[in-house]
C-alpha cells in the first residue's frame, strides 16, 4: 500500500468516526438548536469523509469503492486518532472533543491547501470553509461553558483534563507522513504544533480554563491500535453492510 | 441544434430539491456546460461536502434533458469550492420572496463572538432580528427570529 493511500485514509477515518459519534446525538442533543448543530457538523464531516474515501478508492487502485472503505474494513485497519472515538459524554465533553479537533483541523486544512496533490487541495479548500464554522461553534461554546456557572466550568474542565491525553496524537507523524511530505503532498504537523498551541491558549484564556499539567499522552490510533470504543462504533456503523452485504440506498 | 446557451436556459428549470424556488443555476452549482461532438457534459459542484441532494440533482438534470431528447452526462467537481457569492441576484430575490433571508456579507469566522450579522427579516424587512441557532434545517441555513413581527425564519448563511 502506498503512502498517499494511507494518508488519505487517516484524514477520512478521523472525519467518519467523529461524524458517526456526533450522529449518535441525533434526537438526543441538550437543546433543539444544539441537536441540529451537532448533526449538521456530523453531516459535513461524513460528507468530507465521502470525498476522501472516493479519492482513496481511486488512489488505492484495488477496485474498492468508497463504501467498501467506510464499511468493510476491520477495526485495526481504521487509522483515526483516538480522540475522535471517545464517547460523547456530557455536552461539555462533546464540545471539548470537538474544539480540540476543530482547532487542529482548521490549521491542517489551511496547510493542505498548498498540497501538490490537486484533489487533496480541492477537498481541503471545500472542507476548510465548513471546519471554520465548526471551530467558531465549538470555541464559543467552550468559552460559554468555561466562563459560565461553577457547574459548567467544573464539568468542561474535567472534560479537558480527560481528553488532553489524546490530543498529542493529532500531531503524530511516521514514515507515511515523511513520504507524503517529501512529495509535497502532505502537511508537516510539527510546524503546525506551535500555531495550534497558541490558538488553543487564546480560547482557554477567554474560557478561564486550563490544560492539565499531567502530560501523559496516549497514541495508537494512527497505526490501528484503538481504544475499546472503536469496536462498538463500528458494530453500529457497519451493521447494515454486514447484515445485508452490498446493500445500497 | 443543441447549443450551450440552450442547455443553460433549460437548466434554469431544474430546481434545487431542498429549496424548490431556486434553480440549480440560481444557486450557482452549475459550473460549466460543454458540448463536444454533440455530447453534452455538465459540471456541478456541491454547496456543502455532505449535501445529500447531489445525487438527486445529477439524476434530475439527466432526466430533464432526456425528456427534451438531449443526452447529457454530469461531472462533479470540488474545485473551486462553492461560495454564496455565486448565488444569482434573481436567486436572492426568489429566496426573499420564499421567506428565506439571502446571505449578507459576514465578518470573518475566525472572530469569536463577533457582532452578529444584521439579517433583515424576509417577511417585514425589519432589521431587528436575532440569531436563534448557527445551524438550521439544512447545511446552508441558520435560524433567525424577527423581533418586530416575531416570525421565525431561515437565513441562507454566507459561505466564502
Amino acid at each position: 500500500m502506498n503512502s498517499i493511500y494511507k494518508y488519505i485514509l487517516r484524514i477520512a477515518d478521523d472525519s467518519l468516526i467523529l461524524g458517526q459519534r456526533l450522529s449518535e446525538l441525533c434526537g438526543h442533543g441538550p437543546a433543539i438548536e444544539e441537536d441540529i448543530a451537532l448533526t449538521n457538523i456530523a453531516l459535513d464531516l461524513i460528507g468530507q469523509a465521502t470525498s476522501l474515501y472516493e479519492y482513496a478508492a481511486i488512489v488505492g487502485g484495488e477496485g474498492k469503492t468508497a463504501d467498501d472503505l467506510a464499511f468493510l474494513r476491520f477495526e485495526r485497519e481504521y487509522t483515526n486518532v483516538l480522540l475522535v472515538e471517545q464517547p460523547n459524554g456530557d455536552f461539555g465533553m462533546t464540545i471539548a472533543r470537538q474544539w480540540f479537533f476543530d482547532s487542529f483541523r482548521v490549521l491542517f486544512y489551511e496547510a493542505l491547501l498548498t498540497s501538490t496533490d490537486q484533489q487533496l487541495a480541492a477537498i481541503a479548500a471545500k472542507s476548510l470553509k465548513e471546519t471554520k464554522y465548526h471551530w467558531k461553534h465549538s470555541s464559543e461554546w467552550l468559552i460559554r461553558l468555561g466562563d459560565g456557572t461553577d457547574e459548567s466550568h467544573a464539568r468542561v474542565q474535567k472534560s479537558l483534563n480527560y481528553l488532553h491525553r489524546y490530543t498529542e496524537e493529532l500531531f503524530f507523524m511516521d514514515e507515511v507522513d515523511a513520504d507524503v511530505i517529501a512529495q509535497g503532498i502532505g502537511v508537516d504537523l510539527l510546524a503546525l504544533k506551535p500555531i495550534y498551541d497558541q490558538k488553543i491558549e487564546e480560547v482557554l484564556l477567554q474560557a478561564t480554563l486550563e490544560l492539565p499539567t499531567n502530560n501523559w499522552k496516549q497514541v495508537g490510533g494512527r497505526v490501528g491500535k484503538h481504544s475499546e470504543h472503536l469496536g462498538h462504533i463500528l458494530s453500529e456503523l457497519q451493521y447494515m453492510q454486514r447484515a445485508y452485504p452490498n446493500m445500497e440506498w | 441544434m443543441v447549443t450551450e446557451e440552450l442547455i443553460w436556459t433549460l437548466l434554469e428549470e431544474v430546481s434545487d430539491p431542498e429549496i424548490p424556488v431556486l434553480s440549480i443555476v440560481d444557486l450557482g452549482i452549475v459550473r460549466s456546460v460543454n458540448i463536444v461532438d454533440e455530447k453534452v457534459e455538465i459540471t456541478i459542484t456541491p454547496t456543502y461536502s455532505g449535501c445529500p441532494a447531489m445525487k438527486h440533482i445529477e439524476q434530475a438534470i439527466i432526466e430533464f434533458l432526456a425528456e427534451k431528447n438531449i443526452q447529457a452526462s454530469v461531472v462533479l467537481t470540488l474545485s473551486p469550492a462553492w461560495t454564496t457569492d455565486w448565488l444569482s441576484e434573481s436567486g436572492k430575490n426568489k429566496l426573499r420572496e420564499y421567506g428565506i433571508a439571502p446571505p449578507e456579507n459576514e465578518v470573518d469566522k475566525s472572530v469569536l463572538f463577533a457582532a452578529p450579522t444584521i439579517v433583515p427579516c424576509p417577511l417585514c424587512a425589519s432589521k431587528d432580528t436575532r440569531m436563534i441557532s448557527q445551524f438550521g434545517s439544512t447545511a446552508c441555513k441558520a435560524h433567525y427570529q424577527c423581533s418586530a413581527c416575531m416570525e421565525p425564519f431561515d437565513y441562507f448563511k454566507c459561505l466564502k
